[in-house]
């Protein structure tokens, strides 16, 4: 079937079986390779995009569910030249080692960040809120740390007025 | 062969269709029907019910809650009155997956794919919900007390769909809980899991229903932990008294995430917390 979304504010069609997933046609049919495959199964979080304002797992996605939808991938997240709070802190914590689930977790932070879902007056309570929100984000070699640091900043950036 | 695909704009529609293909898959959020579906064969067809209008809506009855079979564990997690007066949903729906999973999976997924570890369906039980399934033939309800018939089976005839669930409002001397053991909060199945309500006249139990799943082919009632505990007192008795009944009342699964007999003790320490003085919502 012919499906047409906006990605990343661009119009884009593609012809595939409905049952295709929504990652594999980010990769092979449109190039967007930055969104990466982990376990398939929706357990990794590697794969993560916003569908219609929603982070999800583009593996769990049928392309024939996609038809008129909006979706931005980690390509999208930039405006221009100038990256997402996420990407800076990320950055400017180091918040990434082998970089497989940094699409990803750049992806859901932006989205949990964008969404004002990082509550809590005190530092302890937003980590814990920020560990609970990127749990479906799987990391092996960070140990988190400085991801959980990099969307704390990242989190006072986006909420200052 | 490529699948075909309807996606209805109307309940009306979609019943049709499920009538017309009984053998097409239907698709909601496709966390459990879409994993590893590049390397299964396609479905003949797809009835994707994903955000159809009709099915979605969470609707506060003066009784009880109705929750739409398309609404996600995201918004029933976030509605103010299943977090106030239906906390053992609003609790699953917290540890079902992670964000990106409560996003897309939906309450009729749940209740339609009937796994025995599926997180929200004790909590079904011992809130006492009944199901509206529909069919070009018409709507019918029906208690989900019997609405698991088997391992993966159903109630649920081949050209209905499930429409909602009505979750009745507990009364004020009811008090309900909802706990999962697992490898970690997020992501992983449940070992096992379980809900409660619990009604007190003081600290005397009335009258309970205890639910758990992992622990059977289906998600069950306890119904000798429920007799046991009726009359006892809030605390070591009624305690005791759920985990002597629980001892030989259940036969929990054996499988590569768990033995039967941790599951078995896991299940015990569990209602025995559900019934020890303090520990419910």
């Amino acid at each position: 079937m012919k499906v047409t979304l906006e990605i990343n504010g661009e119009s884009r069609s593609v012809d595939a079986s409905p049952w295709k997933r929504l990652l594999d046609v980010l990769r092979e049919d449109l190039r967007l390779t930055g969104t990466k495959e982990g376990c398939g199964e929706g357990e990794c979080g590697a794969c993560t995009v916003m569908l219609d304002g929603e982070a999800v797992n583009s593996c769990l996605v049928a392309i024939g569910q996609c038809d008129r939808r909006t979706v931005t991938t980690v390509e999208g997240l930039a405006n221009g030249e100038v990256l997402h709070a996420v990407q800076r802190a990320l950055v400017a914590c180091g918040g990434a080692q082998c970089g497989i689930c940094t699409p990803g977790i750049a992806v859901c932070a932006a989205h949990v960040v964008d969404r004002g879902l990082v509550t809590g007056t005190d530092d302890a309570t937003a980590r814990a809120r920020i560990r609970e929100l990127l749990a479906g984000n799987i990391c092996r070699c960070t140990g988190y740390q400085l991801i959980v640091d990099a969307i704390v900043i990242a989190a006072r950036e986006v909420a200052k007025p | 062969m490529t699948a075909l695909y309807v996606r209805p704009r109307e309940l009306r529609e979609a019943l049709d269709t499920r009538a017309a293909h009984p053998d097409w898959m239907v698709l909601a959020g496709g966390t459990d029907l879409m994993v590893n579906a590049n390397h299964r064969p396609e479905p003949a067809g797809i009835l994707d019910l994903w955000r159809l209008g009709e099915l979605c809506a969470i609707r506060v009855e003066d009784a009880g809650v109705s929750i739409g079979a398309g609404a996600t564990w995201w918004e029933i997690q976030n509605h103010p009155v299943i977090r106030e007066r239906l906390a053992p949903l609003a609790l699953s729906a917290r540890e079902i997956g992670a964000l990106q999973i409560q996003a897309r999976a939906t309450l009729g997924g749940n209740v339609g794919t009937s796994s025995p570890v599926g997180d929200s369906l004790p909590a079904l039980l011992a809130l006492d919900a009944e199901l509206e399934v529909a069919s070009v033939r018409g709507s019918r309800r029906l208690s989900y007390a019997t609405y698991c018939t088997g391992y993966r089976t159903t109630q649920l005839l081949p050209d209905e769909l499930i429409v909602a669930a009505y979750v009745p409002l507990p009364g004020k001397a009811t008090r309900t809980t909802w706990r999962k053991v697992g490898t970690r909060r997020a992501q992983s199945i449940s070992k096992v899991m379980g809900a409660a309500a619990i009604t007190v006249d003081g600290d005397l139990v009335v009258s309970a229903r205890v639910a758990l799943g992992a622990v059977a082919d289906r998600p069950i009632r306890v119904t000798a932990v429920e007799d046991a505990v009726r009359g006892q007192r809030l605390g070591a008795a009624a305690a005791d008294a759920a985990r002597t009944a629980l001892r030989t009342a259940i036969k929990p699964i054996d499988d590569v995430r768990s033995s039967a007999g941790y599951r078995r003790e896991v299940a015990e320490n569990l209602v025995a917390r559900f019934f020890s003085a303090g520990s419910m919502s």
